[in-house]
C-alpha cells in the first residue's frame, strides 16, 4: 500500500494535467467554432465539456483516447480492419518473429564470442559501435528492398514478406541487448566454479550447459526484457515507409496523414499495452524457468 | 597450431593451390597480381614444414584483399578462381586475427595498438567482401550498392549531406538531447528529495523507458509543426526519462556511511549533494547520456518520416528510397553513423574526464 499509493496519486496528477491541458490546447478551435457558429455567451462549463469532446482535438482527453480503444478493440470484430486488435496482431506477429531471430542470434554470437578469443576481439567492439548507429534510420531499406528481394527473386507472397522485411528490423534491434547480456552471463561464473568443473574432467560441453547456460540466466531475461520492447518499436517504425496497411505503424501514419488525433493516440496506447504485455510474458517465462530450476521464491 | 588454426592454414593454402590450377588456363598476362597471390598462398602450404609468422598471414591477407580488388572486371564473366581466391583472402584474415588474438591473449593492458588491428581487420575484410561480391557478382545496386558508389555519391553530393547534417543533427539531435537529458536531470534532483515523488515518478519512469516513445512523433509534428522544434520534442521526450531514472538511482549510490561521514563534518544538503552525491553518481548519469546518445538520433529522424521541410536525414533518407536511389540512402546512413559514433565517443571521453576514479575507467 505505501508502494502504490504514490503512484496512484501520480497518476491522478497526471490525468487532472492531462484535461487542464486538454482546456488550453483545444480553446482556440472552440472559439473559432463559436465565432463561426455566431454563439456567444457560452457559459464556462460548457465551454470545457465542449474542449474536451472535439472531433479533431489537438489534445484528445483520456476519455475520448480509452473510448476510441474500447470501440475499436472490444466492441470490434477482431478480423476487421477498422479493429485494432487486428493492427496489433500484424504487429505483434513481426515483433514476435524478430525477437526470435535477434534473440537466437544475439545467443548465438555471445556463445561464440564466449568461446573464441579471435571472435571476442574483431566483434564485440563492432557490436558495440553498431548500436551508437541510428539503425531505424535503415528500417525504410529494409522494408523497401527486403520486399522487393523477398517478392521478386524469393517469390514469396507479399503478406509474409512484408512480415519478414519489418521482422529483419526487429531482430537487428533486438539482437544486440541479447549479445551484450549474454556475453556478461556466459562469462559470469567465477573462476572457482570453473575450476570445480575442470576437477570433475568435465568436457567443455559440459561446463557449458551445466555452469555457464544455467548461470547465464539472470542476464539472459534481463536483456529479452529490453530486446523485446526494442523489437515492438522496430516493428512499428518498419510499418511507417511502405505505406503498409495494416499494424499499429500505419494506423500512426494514416492518423497523422488525415489529422486523426484520436486515432493517433489510441493507436499509442494499443502499443504501449501491448509492450507492457510482451514485458510481461518475458517476465512470466523467466519466473517459470527459475522454478524449473528449483529457484525458491525471495 | 591449435586445430582451428591447422584446418584454416590447410583450407587456405589447398584453395589458392586449386584456384591457381584453374586459372591456368586463362591467358598468362590477364590478372597477373591475383596469380601471383594464389601462386604465393600455394607456397604457404610450406608452414608446416617450415613456421611462417603471423605477420606473414597478415601480409597474405593484405595483398589478397589488393589482388582481389585489382582483379574485379579483369575476368569476364567472372570465374569460380576469383570467388576461391576471395575466400582465401578471408581465411588468411581470420588465421592472422586468431594466431593475433591467441599471441596477445597474456598481456592485454600492453597491446592496445595491436588489440585494435583486430576490429579493424575484420572490418576492413567485411569492406572488401562487399565491393568485390556485390561488384564481380553484378548484385543490382538496388539492392547493395558496392562501398565505392557510397563513397563517390558522398563525396559528390557533400551539400546536400551537410544541409541536411545541420537540419537534423546540430538543431534537433542536439537541442533536444540538451533540453531533455537538462530537464531530466533537474526533475530527478527535484525528486530526489521527496520519497513520495520519488516512489510515485519511478516505476513510472521504468514503465516508460519500455515503451515505443517515437509513436508520439506524429503528435509533436501535428503541434509543433514541420521544422526542426516537433522533432527536438520528441527527443526531449525520449531522452527524459532514461536520464531521471538513472540519475535518481546514481543519487542513491553512495552508502550510507559516505553520507553519514559528510554528516559528521555538518556538511548541508547542497554541499553532500554537490561534493559527495553527484560525483557518485557520475557513473550512473554518463551511462544515461550514453544511450540517449543514440536514442536522440533514432528519435529525430524518424520523427521525420512524418513530415518536415524539404531538407533532413530522415526525410531524405524516405524520400530516396521511395526513388530508388540506394546510394544515396546509404551515404546518409553512413553520415548518421558517423555521426552517432562521434557523437557517442565524445560523450565516453568526457566520462573519462568526469569520472576517473571509477574502476570501469582505471581498470581500462
Amino acid at each position: 500500500m505505501t508502494r502504490t499509493l504514490p503512484l496512484i496519486i501520480v497518476l491522478i496528477a497526471i490525468v487532472a494535467i492531462w484535461y487542464a491541458a486538454a482546456i488550453g490546447l483545444n480553446a482556440q478551435w472552440q472559439n473559432d467554432v463559436y465565432r463561426r457558429g455566431d454563439v456567444t455567451n457560452v457559459p464556462a462549463t460548457q465551454f470545457v465539456l465542449d474542449t474536451w469532446n472535439q472531433e479533431k482535438p489537438v489534445l484528445p482527453t483520456a476519455h475520448q483516447v480509452f473510448g476510441e480503444l474500447f470501440k475499436l478493440t472490444v466492441l470490434t470484430d477482431p478480423t476487421k480492419p477498422r479493429s485494432l486488435v487486428f493492427h496489433a496482431w500484424v504487429t505483434f506477429s513481426a515483433t514476435a518473429l524478430g525477437f526470435v531471430m535477434g534473440s537466437v542470434l544475439g545467443i548465438g554470437l555471445a556463445v561464440l564470442i564466449v568461446h573464441n578469443e579471435a571472435m571476442n576481439r574483431s566483434l564485440m567492439p563492432w557490436i558495440v559501435a553498431s548500436q551508437t548507429i541510428p539503425i531505424l534510420a535503415l528500417a525504410p531499406l529494409i522494408v523497401v528492398i527486403g520486399f522487393n528481394i523477398f517478392t521478386g527473386t524469393f517469390g514469396i507472397p507479399t503478406d509474409p514478406a512484408r512480415l519478414m522485411s519489418k521482422a529483419i528490423i526487429s531482430a537487428y534491434l533486438s539482437f544486440f541487448p541479447v549479445a551484450v547480456g549474454m556475453v556478461k552471463g556466459l562469462r559470469s561464473p567465477e573462476a572457482i566454479q570453473l575450476d570445480l568443473m575442470h576437477t570433475y574432467n568435465a568436457t567443455p560441453n559440459q561446463t557449458f550447459w551445466k555452469l555457464r547456460w544455467p548461470a547465464s540466466m539472470p542476464f539472459l531475461f534481463a536483456s529479452l526484457k529490453v530486446g523485446v520492447a526494442a523489437s515492438l518499436v522496430g516493428a512499428i517504425v518498419g510499418e511507417l515507409p511502405t505505406g503498409a496497411v495494416a499494424g499499429l505503424g500505419a494506423r500512426l501514419l494514416a492518423g497523422s496523414y488525415y489529422s486523426q488525433t484520436i486515432q493517433i493516440w489510441a493507436a499509442l496506447f494499443a502499443a504501449s499495452i501491448l509492450a507492457a504485455l510482451l514485458v510481461i510474458a518475458v517476465g512470466v517465462v523467466e519466473k517459470l524457468v527459475n522454478r524449473s530450476m528449483g529457484a525458491r521464491p525471495a | 597450431m591449435s586445430q582451428l588454426q591447422f584446418f584454416l592454414a590447410l583450407v587456405a593454402g589447398g584453395l589458392c593451390a586449386a584456384a591457381l590450377a584453374l586459372s591456368l588456363v586463362t591467358p598468362f598476362e590477364q590478372g597477373l597480381l591475383l596469380k601471383a597471390f594464389l601462386a604465393l598462398g600455394f607456397l604457404s602450404l610450406i608452414r608446416f614444414f617450415v613456421p611462417l609468422g603471423l605477420w606473414a598471414d597478415g601480409a597474405f591477407a593484405v595483398l589478397g584483399a589488393v589482388a582481389v580488388l585489382t582483379a574485379i572486371g579483369v575476368f569476364a564473366p567472372t570465374p569460380a578462381f576469383f570467388w576461391m581466391a576471395l575466400i582465401a583472402a578471408w581465411l588468411f584474415a581470420w588465421l592472422f586475427v586468431e594466431r593475433l588474438s591467441k599471441a596477445l591473449a597474456p598481456g592485454l593492458a600492453d597491446n592496445a595498438g595491436l588489440g585494435l588491428l583486430i576490429p579493424i581487420v575484420f572490418g576492413v575484410t567485411i569492406l572488401v567482401a562487399w565491393e568485390a561480391i556485390t561488384r564481380a557478382g553484378n548484385v543490382p545496386q538496388v539492392i547493395l550498392p558496392p562501398p565505392s558508389m557510397i563513397w563517390a555519391r558522398i563525396t559528390a553530393s557533400v551539400p546536400t549531406l551537410l544541409a541536411d547534417f545541420q537540419q537534423t543533427f546540430l538543431k534537433a539531435v542536439l537541442i533536444g538531447y540538451a533540453l531533455g537529458c537538462g530537464l531530466g536531470f533537474v526533475v530527478a534532483i527535484l525528486i530526489d528529495r521527496s520519497p513520495f515523488l520519488k516512489s510515485g515518478l519511478l516505476p513510472l519512469g521504468n514503465f516508460v523507458s519500455a515503451l515505443p516513445i517515437v509513436g508520439v512523433a506524429p503528435i509533436m509534428v501535428m503541434w509543433f509543426g514541420f521544422d526542426w522544434p516537433s522533432k527536438a520534442a520528441v527527443v526531449v521526450i525520449m531522452t527524459f526519462f532514461p536520464m531521471l531514472v538513472n540519475t535518481v538511482a546514481g543519487l542513491n549510490a553512495s552508502s550510507a556511511i559516505e553520507r553519514d561521514l559528510m554528516r559528521t563534518y555538518a556538511a548541508g544538503y547542497w554541499q553532500t549533494l554537490m561534493k559527495l552525491r553527484l560525483p557518485a553518481a557520475g557513473p550512473f548519469i554518463f551511462n544515461a547520456l550514453k544511450i540517449n546518445s543514440t536514442l536522440a538520433l533514432i528519435g529525430a529522424i524518424v520523427a521525420e518520416f512524418f513530415g518536415t521541410p524539404i531538407v533532413g536525414m530522415g526525410f531524405r533518407i524516405s524520400t530516396e528510397v521511395g526513388r530508388m536511389n540506394v546510394d544515396m540512402v546509404w551515404a546518409e546512413i553512413a553520415v548518421a553513423a558517423v555521426a552517432g559514433s562521434v557523437f557517442y565517443g565524445v560523450i565516453v571521453l568526457i566520462e573519462r574526464g568526469v569520472t576517473f576514479w571509477h574502476p570501469s575507467v582505471r581498470g581500462a
